[in-house]
C-alpha cells in the first residue's frame, strides 16, 4: 500500500547525496519548509547547490545552512531580505557562489524541468548582462533568450494538509514556489502541518497531485521564520528539536 | 533669492502615488512595485474597481490589517501583510509569472534609477564590482506587463538626473517604460523623447528640461496637474 508518511523529520531526510541540487520552498519568510531544512543540516549532507528565491533571512532555515557550510551555490532571483548577513559575509568572502536569475525565469525553468521540458524562450533579460552568452531568436519581431530546465534531485516544501498518497493542499501565500517545485525533483519531501488519511482530501482541492511527492513529515506546528528570529533563535546542527519547541 | 528657505519643488511621494492612482482604468489588473508604488493603493478612486497581483501568488488583495489579525503567511511582494478581499485567489510562482510574461497585468509601477529617452530602463543594479547583484521580479515585469509606468523622484539625492538618453547602469528591460510619474511632471516615452504631459505647480518645461539628460519635448494638451495636498 502506498504510505509516504516518514517516521520523523531526520527519516524524512535521510540519504541525502553530498553535491545534490535540492529545491527549497518559500519567498521571504513565507512558505519555507524551515523544519526540513534544520534536519537537513542535521542529516550532513554538503557541497550542495540550493535553488530558493532568496538566499536565507537571519540565522534560521536556509540561512542556517549556509552558515554550517554546506552550500555551494546557490541559485535564487534576489539575495537580499531582511536580513541576509550570512549570505552577504559568505558571499564577499568567495566562499558561495551566486546565480542570479529573474524570478519568472526561475519559476519557469522549474515548471519547465518538472514537465519535461528541454528549455524555453523567454523575452525576459533580452538586452541586459543575463542574457550574455546566451542563445537568442526573433518571434513576431521581438527577441527571446533561451534558458534551460532546472531538474533537481531533492525538493524541500512546506504545505498545509497532505494526504498518505502525497495530494497536498498549501495556506495562502505560503504557497509560492512550493507545487512547481514539488514537479521538478527525483525526490520530493514535503512537511504538512495537518496529514489525513487518502480521501481526506476533496479531489477538487487538491494542488499538488500525489504523483509529484515521495515523502511526507508531520509538522504540526511549523513556526515561521519570522517568529524564530523574533525569538533570537540561531539554528546549529543537533538541535533536535528543529526550532519546534516553545 | 528671497532669504527664505528655499521650498521643496514639486509634488511630495504621496501626490506623486496619488496622481498615477487616478489614471489606473476601473477593471485594472495592477501590480505594485515595492517602495513608493505601494503608496498608489491607497489613493485610489473610490469609483475604481481595481485587483492588485502580487509575485510571490495572490491577486486581489486589500490593505495591511489591524496589529491584531495580521497572519504572516499572507504577505505582498514586499513582504508586508496584506489582507484577501472578495474575489482573492491564490496560484503557485509559474502561474503567477505565467500572468506576468504572458501580458495578462494591465499596469505594473516600478521604481527606477535611470530611465532612457527610448524607454530603456535601469533598476536592479549600479553594476558596482561590490554590489551583490539581485533582480527579483522586475526584469519580467518590464517585459510583460501592458504598460509599465515608473514612480521616481526626477533626480538622485545628488542631484543628477535620472532621466537621461542612454541607461549607463546595467538594464532590467528595453524600451519597455510608457509612462512616468516624477516629483516634477508626468512624462509620456515616446520612441525617442520624453513627452511632458503634465507638470507640477510651479514647475516649468524648461525647469524640467534642465533637470532631464534626454530629449523633452511638450505635450500636445500640456497642462499643471490640479492635486491635493497629500
Amino acid at each position: 500500500m502506498i504510505n509516504k508518511k516518514h517516521a520523523d523529520l531526520n527519516d524524512a531526510v535521510a540519504g541525502i547525496e553530498d553535491g545534490s541540487l535540492i529545491l527549497i520552498g518559500g519567498f521571504g519568510e513565507v512558505g519555507n519548509p524551515t523544519e526540513l531544512v534544520h534536519a537537513l543540516i542535521d542529516q550532513g549532507a554538503t557541497d550542495l547547490t540550493i535553488v530558493n528565491n532568496n538566499a536565507g533571512t537571519g540565522e534560521v532555515g536556509l540561512a542556517a545552512l549556509l552558515k554550517a557550510g554546506r552550500v555551494r551555490k546557490i541559485i535564487c532571483s534576489y539575495p537580499r531580505t531582511v536580513d541576509p548577513h550570512v549570505f552577504n559575509e559568505l558571499y564577499r568572502a568567495n566562499r558561495i557562489e551566486l546565480e542570479v536569475v529573474p524570478q519568472g525565469t526561475l519559476a519557469e525553468k522549474i515548471r519547465a524541468g518538472g514537465s519535461g521540458i528541454g528549455g524555453f524562450f523567454t523575452r525576459t533579460t533580452t538586452g541586459t548582462p543575463l542574457a550574455e552568452g546566451k542563445e537568442t531568436r526573433e518571434y513576431e519581431g521581438e527577441t527571446y533568450v533561451l534558458e534551460d530546465p532546472i531538474k533537481a534531485d531533492y525538493a524541500l516544501v512546506k504545505c498545509f494538509t497532505a494526504d498518505r498518497v502525497g495530494n497536498l493542499t498549501y495556506y495562502k501565500t505560503a504557497r509560492n514556489f512550493g507545487p512547481i517545485m514539488c514537479m521538478a525533483a527525483t525526490t520530493t519531501i514535503v512537511q504538512c502541518q495537518h496529514y489525513v488519511e487518502a480521501g481526506g482530501i476533496d479531489p477538487e482541492h487538491v494542488i499538488t497531485p500525489g504523483i509529484f511527492v515521495d515523502r511526507i513529515a508531520v509538522v504540526a506546528q511549523p513556526m515561521l521564520e519570522s517568529q524564530l528570529i523574533a525569538r533570537g533563535v540561531s539554528y546549529t546542527e543537533g538541535d533536535q528539536t528543529k526550532g519546534i519547541a516553545l | 533669492m528671497t532669504g527664505t528657505p528655499e521650498k521643496k519643488v514639486g509634488l511630495s511621494r504621496n501626490q506623486m502615488a496619488w496622481c498615477a492612482a487616478q489614471d489606473i482604468p476601473d477593471g485594472s489588473m495592477v501590480n505594485l512595485g515595492i517602495g513608493m508604488p505601494e503608496k498608489v493603493a491607497e489613493y485610489l478612486p473610490a469609483d475604481r474597481d481595481v485587483f492588485y497581483h502580487s509575485e510571490n501568488g495572490i491577486l486581489g488583495f486589500g490593505p495591511s490589517p489591524a496589529e491584531d489579525s495580521i497572519d504572516l503567511e499572507l504577505i505582498n511582494a514586499g513582504k508586508k501583510p496584506i489582507t484577501e478581499i472578495a474575489g482573492t485567489s491564490y496560484f503557485h510562482h509559474a502561474d503567477s509569472f505565467a500572468m506576468i510574461r504572458g501580458g495578462h497585468i494591465d499596469i505594473c509601477f516600478l521604481g527606477a534609477m535611470q530611465i532612457a529617452e527610448n524607454g530603456d530602463l535601469a533598476n536592479w543594479s549600479t553594476g558596482a564590482a561590490d554590489a551583490i547583484p539581485g533582480v527579483g521580479g522586475a526584469m519580467d515585469l518590464a517585459v510583460g506587463a501592458k504598460s509599465v509606468v515608473v514612480l521616481t523622484d526626477h533626480v538622485t539625492k545628488k542631484g543628477e538626473p535620472k532621466l537621461v538618453e542612454r541607461c549607463t547602469y546595467p538594464l532590467t528591460g528595453e524600451k519597455c517604460i510608457n509612462r512616468i510619474y516624477s516629483n516634477l511632471a508626468i512624462i509620456d516615452v515616446d520612441a525617442n523623447a520624453f513627452v511632458v504631459q503634465a507638470l507640477a505647480p510651479g514647475v516649468t518645461l524648461e525647469r524640467v528640461t534642465e533637470l532631464t539628460a534626454g530629449q523633452v519635448r511638450a505635450g500636445d494638451n500640456l497642462h499643471t496637474i490640479e492635486c491635493p495636498e497629500l
